[in-house]
C-alpha cells in the first residue's frame, strides 16, 4: 500500500486536485478554460509520446484533431449517429489514416519528417475547406449535439459535469501514458528513440513501434477534437491550421520531453498563462512568445526539468558545485582505443 | 554443421570494396576471433550478419538458413546477438532498463497490456526483470542496475551492452572490440565472462585488436586485410603466419 502512494503518489494528486475543481469554483469562465486544457492535455499525451517516447515529430497533427472534430459533427449531423459511437468511428478513421501515412513517414528522420507531417497537415486542412458538399467548407457545422449518458446531458450550462467528463478522460490518458512508459512498448520506443540501430539489434522492429506509437497519438488527438466538437458544438477549418499545430508541439516541447508530466505542464503553461496574459491586451501574443522562448534557453529539459535546475542553481551559488565529479563520462569514446598501425 | 556460414561474401560501398570473396564458418560453442588492420572489413561483415546491411553477392547462412537479407530485429529474433564497436547504450535509461530492451522479442504484452496494467503486462514484467537481472549478473553489473546507463565508463559500456545481447539468448554472440577501454585487469575479467558464455551453450565471434585477448580466449582466428580474408586458423598458426604478420607491418603479435 505505502509502495502503491509512493508510485503513484504524484498522480493521485493531480487528480484529486483537478477533479476537485469544479467545487470550489463555479466561475463558467475558469471552467471553460479548464475545458479546452483538458481537451488539449488529451493531444499533448499523445504527442509527448510520439516525440518524447519514440522520438518522431509531427507538425500535422491539427489534421487528426480535425479529423476527430469532423468527424463527430458529420456522423452525428448529417447520419444521426450516437456522439459516443461517432467519437469511436472517427478515431478509429484517424487511426488507419495514420498507419497509412505512417508507413512511409516514419521512415523519414528529422527535417524531412517535420516537411512530410506538414504536408499532411495542410492536405488536410484544405480539403476541410474545399470538399464543401460535406464539410460546409469555412462555413463550418453548426448544431453538433451534446454528449449525454441518460439524462445527464454535457453541455456548456452544466459545466461541472462537463469538467469532470472531460477532465475524467484526460486523467485516464495521463494514467495510461504513464503505464505505458513503463512497459515493454515504452521502453522499446525510448531504445529506438535513443539508439535505433542498438534497438533493432535486440529484436525490436522499428517500423511496427513507430507507426503503432503514430497511430496512438493520431487518435488521442481525435478523441481530443470530438470532445471539443461536441462541446463547443461548432467548429470550422479555421481552428486546425498549421498555427495549431505548431502550439501543439509548443506545448509539449516546453513541457518537456523527457517526461510524461511535460505533457502536464506544457498544457497547463500553454492554456492558462494566455489566458492571465490578456491583461497586456494587445501585447499579449508578444509577452507570450517572449515567455516560451525565456522558457527554452533556461530550461532546455522543459518545464519538468525546473525541479532539478533550481536544484543546480542552489549548490551553484552555494559554492558546492560537484559537477566536476560527474566527468566519468569520457568525452570522446574512441580516443583510448588501442590501435595497431597497417592498413593506412 | 557450423552454426554461422559465410559464404563467398562481397560488399561494396560505391567503388570501395569492403569485402571481397570472403567465406568462413563458425562452429557451435567456439569462441572465434575476427582480426585486421583498420578498415579490414570486420564491422562491415558484423554489420551483414545482423542485417543491419546487405552483402552485395553471396550468402550468411545461420543454423542453414540465408540471413542475408533479413532486418535486425528478424535476425535477433533468430538467435543473433550483437555489440557495437562505437557504444550505443541508451543513455539515459538505467542500465537494468538497458537489458530490459533486450527481453523484447521474448515478451509479448503489446500496447493495450500496457495501457491498462493488464495481467499480461504484469506478467511480462516479472519475468523481464528476473532475466535482466541474470543477464547482469552474467557480466558483474548487477550492482549498477539502477544507474544511468550515460553515466558507466567506456569499458562498462561495452560489458552492458554484452549483458543486453545475451537478454535476447542468443545462439552466436558477435563483440565488436569487447576489450577497448580496458584495463589489463578488467580485460582478464571481461576475458572470463566470455569463456563462461561460451561454456553456457553460446557461440562467440569477436574483434579485437588486443592481440594478447584474442591469441588468449580463441578456439581459432580468421584474418581480414583490405576487405580479403589472409588467413585462418589456431591462434599459434596466425602468429607464424607471413602474410599476416606483413599486414600488422611487424606489429608484435605475441
Ligand atoms: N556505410 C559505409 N559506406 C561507405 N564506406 C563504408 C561504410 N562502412 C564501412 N565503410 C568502409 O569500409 C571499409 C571497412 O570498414 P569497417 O568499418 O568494416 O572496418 P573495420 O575492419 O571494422 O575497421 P576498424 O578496426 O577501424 O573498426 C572502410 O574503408 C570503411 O571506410
Ligand atoms: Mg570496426
Amino acid at each position: 500500500m505505502v509502495a502503491f502512494l509512493r508510485r503513484h503518489v504524484a498522480f493521485l494528486a493531480f487528480a484529486v486536485v483537478m477533479m476537485g475543481l469544479p467545487f470550489f469554483t463555479s466561475n463558467t469562465y475558469y471552467l471553460s478554460v479548464l475545458a479546452f486544457t483538458a481537451t488539449r492535455l488529451m493531444t499533448s499525451l499523445g504527442l509527448n509520446l510520439l516525440m518524447g517516447q519514440a522520438g518522431q515529430i509531427s507538425l500535422g497533427h491539427a489534421a487528426f484533431v480535425g479529423m476527430g472534430a469532423y468527424g463527430s459533427a458529420i456522423l452525428t449531423t448529417r447520419f444521426g449517429m450516437n456522439p459516443w459511437l461517432a467519437m469511436v468511428v472517427a478515431a478509429v478513421v484517424a487511426a488507419v489514416v495514420a498507419g497509412i501515412i505512417g508507413i512511409p513517414t516514419t521512415k523519414l528522420k528529422g527535417h524531412y519528417l517535420a516537411m512530410a507531417t506538414l504536408g499532411f497537415g495542410e492536405i488536410v486542412l484544405i480539403l476541410l475547406i474545399q470538399v464543401k458538399s460535406i464539410t460546409k467548407g469555412t462555413d463550418g457545422i453548426t448544431g453538433i449535439p451534446s454528449l449525454a449518458i441518460g439524462n445527464l446531458v454535457f453541455t456548456q450550462y452544466n459545466p461541472r459535469a462537463m469538467h469532470l467528463l472531460l477532465w475524467g478522460v484526460a486523467l485516464l490518458m495521463l494514467r495510461m501514458s504513464l503505464n505505458l512508459a513503463d512497459s515493454r512498448v515504452g521502453r522499446a520506443l525510448k531504445g529506438l528513440h535513443r539508439a535505433e540501430v542498438a534497438a533493432t539489434s535486440l529484436g525490436v522492429d522499428a517500423t511496427f513501434h513507430k507507426v503503432q506509437a503514430f497511430m496512438i497519438s493520431a487518435v488521442f488527438a481525435s478523441i481530443a477534437g470530438s470532445f471539443t466538437a461536441h462541446y463547443v458544438q461548432y467548429i470550422s477549418p479555421g481552428s486546425f491550421t498549421l498555427t495549431f499545430s505548431v502550439l501543439l508541439v509548443t506545448g509539449v516541447v516546453i513541457g518537456g520531453l523527457g517526461s510524461i508530466w511535460g505533457a502536464v505542464w506544457g498544457t497547463l503553461v500553454m492554456m492558462i498563462l494566455p489566458e492571465y496574459l490578456k491583461q497586456y491586451e494587445d501585447a499579449t501574443n508578444l509577452v507570450f512568445g517572449i515567455l516560451v522562448i525565456v522558457i527554452m534557453i533556461f530550461l532546455p529539459g522543459g518545464l519538468v526539468s525546473l525541479g532539478s535546475a533550481l536544484g543546480k542553481l542552489r549548490t551553484r551559488v552555494g559554492g558546492r558545485d560537484r559537477r566536476a565529479a560527474d566527468t566519468s563520462d569520457p568525452g570522446s569514446l574512441e580516443g583510448n582505443a588501442r590501435r595497431p598501425g597497417g592498413a593506412a | 554443421m557450423p552454426i554461422l556460414k559465410v559464404e563467398a561474401v562481397t560488399k561494396r560501398f560505391g567503388g570501395l570494396e569492403a569485402l571481397r570473396d570472403v567465406t568462413f564458418s563458425l562452429y557451435d560453442g567456439q569462441i572465434k576471433a575476427l582480426i585486421g588492420p583498420n578498415g579490414a572489413g570486420k564491422t562491415t561483415l558484423f554489420n551483414l550478419m545482423s542485417g543491419m546491411d546487405r552483402p552485395t553477392a553471396g550468402h550468411i547462412y545461420f543454423g542453414g538458413k540465408d540471413i542475408g537479407r533479413l532486418a535486425p530485429h528478424q535476425a535477433s529474433r533468430l538467435g543473433v546477438g550483437r555489440t557495437f564497436q562505437h557504444s550505443k547504450v541508451f543513455d539515459d535509461l538505467s542500465v537494468l532498463d538497458n537489458v530490459k530492451v533486450g527481453r523484447h522479442a521474448k515478451s509479448t504484452a503489446g500496447l493495450l497490456s500496457a495501457f491498462f496494467t493488464l495481467p499480461r503486462h504484469r506478467r511480462d514484467e516479472r519475468s523481464i526483470s528476473e532475466h535482466a537481472y541474470h543477464a547482469l549478473r552474467r557480466v558483474g553489473l548487477e550492482a549498477k542496475a539502477e544507474e544511468p546507463a550515460g553515466g558507466l565508463p567506456m569499458g562498462e559500456r561495452h560489458v552492458l551492452e554484452i549483458a543486453r545481447a545475451l537478454a535476447t539468448e542468443p545462439r552466436v554472440l558477435l563483440l565488436d572490440e569487447p576489450a577497448a577501454g580496458l584495463n589489463n585487469e578488467e580485460t582478464d575479467q571481461l576475458a572470463e565472462s566470455v569463456r563462461r558464455i561460451r561454456d553456457q551453450g553460446i557461440t562467440v565471434l569477436l574483434v579485437e585488436h588486443d592481440m594478447g585477448f584474442v591469441m588468449d580466449i580463441s578456439d581459432e582466428v580468421v584474418v581480414l586485410d583490405y576487405g580479403r580474408k589472409i588467413a585462418e586458423g589456431p591462434p599459434l598458426m596466425i602468429q607464424n603466419d607471413e602474410e599476416v604478420i606483413r599486414a600488422y607491418l611487424g606489429e608484435d603479435l605475441n
